[in-house]
């Protein structure tokens, strides 16, 4: 793989970006702190998510199923294993749901794709519920000395990782055969493509991903329930927000994320219970007004302005 | 346009009443589901007592605070039911708004997520919705937080001891049907209620779990009648608990004792069921004839325009009473000092004496409650005063 200067200026830039990021917890501790928590949560979930849903097309509303597998996956854990190997086992754990369900539906089309993924929360949080009740399981407690601080940095780390993972997608062998497959599958196909493997492979991206933000995101809850792991809320929000941004660029998911955690943010704070408002006008402004997301937005100005220059 | 409960109406009118001591204002911090899963629950045992507790303090010319009077105002947030919501919602209380009280969350879950948060901002955190059977290791590790709703475990022993004294007086058998929820606080139950049963000498006839949110109960009704139990017991949610009632109702099951868990207490069971509730058993209980909970209850209808339920209503105002009569003790905000007073003193409320043992935890709470002539009083406890005798359920009307 060679790297040409380009490419090297925006993995440098990154990277700075990416310390100035982890400088938050020295600045504040308290409420932005929490918010950057909030907004290192979804860049990760949005990202990964984006990552497979751009070039397929394929709306997965499974976040939730990932998270909530990573988030008991630290409560059962954490009694007998140190929790720094439970992260790699979630992501693990993760990768090998998105596999399946991934064997299971990924050939079909997709809005038999879309359904199978919103009944995987709840069919995976039946299924702990019935080992629960089968072993009379008590409540989950994680117990750790882990701070904000350490939450956020690793969802920043992890984070990183997610870019760094769609970066060089974008420059294999996969990530081309994953642009035609979005384009026309037929076509795809006929060029000699698997794609049935390559979209497996991919999907396998944002299940891992998910996963470990459930387990960073665990000891912040302390008391696990199903209701609060598996909450469908989030797999809407993360679609609503990587949309917004727009998923054809590597950073467009992003661009959805801080502006949407803030306004939503200031609507919780003023007008506690219009929030679910917020959600419908957003898909609103996606479908209207926005169909390529803040992305599209960003580039139609700037094509513009290159056409005035002309 | 934040909501403030506060009325600037009565504010001037009390500032009038009492022009001798300067007017302060208080921000008083509350957060808690009113959308999602939660927000019916907490509609009736937690929103309404922000409220009364606030009208009841302004109403006495405010809090006191080393000589000075403080009038209290609140801002309410919605956590939506979700966690991060909720911690996020303590961390802006407290950085933006300038909260200097922040009331405890709704349940259990949203409390224990909350509860690194108090502990960082050294908010003392006097729960009033969690069950816990961990209040040691809770304690350790954030000394912040104090129990006061109890457990799995003293619950389950209060219905095993209510089920022996009806027993032992041959009103019941042996026989029990005992059926739960399959979520959380049903599995824990029902996990401590078996071999607690067991152990007392019952024989388990019939036992099966329900999903959460399943409609249609008759089938678990059927199968429990036809299993011809002496009594019944329930580890369910709100909207079962009504549905096997129902059930109960339809399939006329004769049993000596019915039970069933959260929501029995809430006033519109009674609504609902009328006489045919009489002699249900449910998880809960107050000191119904006591005054402390008359006087509530009065006040309770009269400021909220609905009646307090007879298990968590009392408590949660109970766990605002503790704070405020800390916050007077110790006449400033020295949250440490203040966590120091709820540990060594002991605390005059709604609910009767609160005091905490030293993980934190309130160990005297009820756990029993039975619907004696449309109220439902208190008939087990880990040492409360006023438990009536718990009477045996006598068909259906």
């Amino acid at each position: 793989m060679r790297l040409t200067n380009r490419d090297w200026n925006a993995l440098g830039l990154s990277a700075l970006l990416i310390a100035v990021v982890c400088c938050l917890p020295f600045l504040t501790q308290g409420y932005w702190l929490s918010i950057g928590v909030t907004i290192a949560m979804y860049a990760v979930l949005a990202t990964s998510w984006a990552l497979f849903s751009g070039p397929t097309h394929y709306i997965s509303l499974a976040t939730a199923a990932f998270f909530g597998v990573g988030t008991y996956t630290v409560g059962y854990g954490i009694e007998v294993l140190p929790y720094w190997t439970l992260l790699p086992i979630a992501g693990v754990l993760g990768a090998v749901l998105a596999a399946l369900a991934g064997l299971a539906t990924l050939r079909l089309s997709g809005v038999y794709f879309v359904i199978f993924t919103l009944g995987l929360a709840e069919f995976i949080r039946q299924i702990i519920t019935w080992v629960q009740n089968l072993t009379g399981q008590r409540g989950i407690y994680v117990l750790t000395s882990i701070t904000e601080s350490h939450i956020y940095w690793q969802l920043v780390g992890l984070a990183a990782l997610v870019f760094l993972t769609g970066w060089l997608i974008g420059r294999s062998r996969l990530g081309f055969a994953l642009r035609i497959i979005g384009d026309d599958e037929e076509v795809a196909r006929h060029s000699g493509i698997h794609t049935a493997r390559a979209k497996v492979l991919l999907f396998m991206v944002p299940g891992a991903a998910a996963a470990i933000a459930g387990a960073i995101l665990a000891p912040r809850y302390v008391y696990i329930e199903p209701m609060l792991a598996f909450t469908p809320m989030l797999s809407f929000q993360v679609v609503i927000m990587a949309l917004l941004g727009g998923t054809g660029r590597l950073w467009g998911p992003l661009v959805g994320v801080i502006p949407f955690t803030i306004i939503w943010e200031a609507i919780s704070a003023s007008f506690p219970n219009q929030t679910t408002l917020l959600l419908g006008v957003s898909f609103l402004v996606i479908v209207y007004l926005l169909p390529r997301g803040f992305v599209g937005l960003i580039e139609d100005t700037r094509h513009r302005g290159r056409e005035a220059q002309a | 346009m934040k909501r403030r409960t506060f009325t600037w109406l009565a504010a001037a009118s009390i500032a009038a009443a009492v022009p001798a001591t300067a007017q302060e204002t208080l921000i008083v911090g509350a957060v808690a589901p009113k959308t999602g899963p939660l927000a019916g629950g907490a509609a009736v045992s937690y929103w309404p007592n922000v409220q009364l507790w606030v009208h009841d303090v302004n109403a006495r010319g405010g809090l006191d605070v080393g000589g000075t009077r403080y009038m209290l105002e609140v801002v309410e947030y919605d956590d939506q039911t979700n966690a991060g919501q909720t911690i996020q919602a303590v961390q802006r209380l407290v950085n933006q708004d300038g909260a200097q009280i922040v009331l405890p969350p709704y349940s259990t879950g949203l409390n224990l997520a909350a509860a690194p948060i108090y502990n960082r901002l050294g908010l003392p955190m006097v729960t009033s919705t969690a069950t816990t059977d961990k209040a040691d290791e809770l304690s350790q590790q954030f000394p912040n937080v104090f129990i006061t709703l109890g457990g799995a475990v003293p619950i389950v022993d209060g219905v095993v001891e209510a089920f022996t004294a009806l027993r032992d007086e041959g009103t019941i058998g042996n026989r029990l049907a005992m059926v739960n929820v399959a979520d959380a606080f049903g599995i824990e139950l029902m996990g401590a209620a078996k071999p607690a049963f067991e152990a007392a000498g019952f024989e388990l006839v019939y036992e099966t779990s329900y999903p959460l949110g399943s409609q249609d109960l008759s089938p678990v009704m059927k199968a429990a009648a036809a299993a011809e139990p002496d009594a019944f017991i329930a580890w369910s949610y709100p909207p079962d608990t009504f549905a096997l009632t129902e059930q109960a109702i339809v399939e006329d099951l004769q049993v000596g004792a019915f039970f069933t868990a959260v929501a029995t207490a809430f006033p519109a069971y009674y609504e609902r069921f009328g006489e045919q509730a009489e002699g249900v058993l449910g998880i809960g209980g107050v000191n119904a004839d006591g005054e402390a909970f008359q006087d509530y209850a009065a006040r309770h209808l009269e400021v909220t325009g609905a009646a307090p339920d007879y298990w968590a209503s009392a408590m949660v105002y109970s766990s605002f009473q503790v704070l405020e009569q800390s916050i007077e003790a110790v006449g400033s905000f020295d949250n440490e000092a203040i966590i120091q007073h709820i540990k060594d003193n002991s605390f005059e409320t709604v609910i009767g004496t609160l005091e905490f043992d030293e993980n934190n935890n309130n160990t005297s709470f009820w756990t029993v409650g039975q619907w004696q002539d449309g109220v439902f009083k208190g008939v087990a406890s880990t040492g409360r005063e006023g438990a009536v005798e718990v009477q045996p359920k006598d068909g259906w009307n």
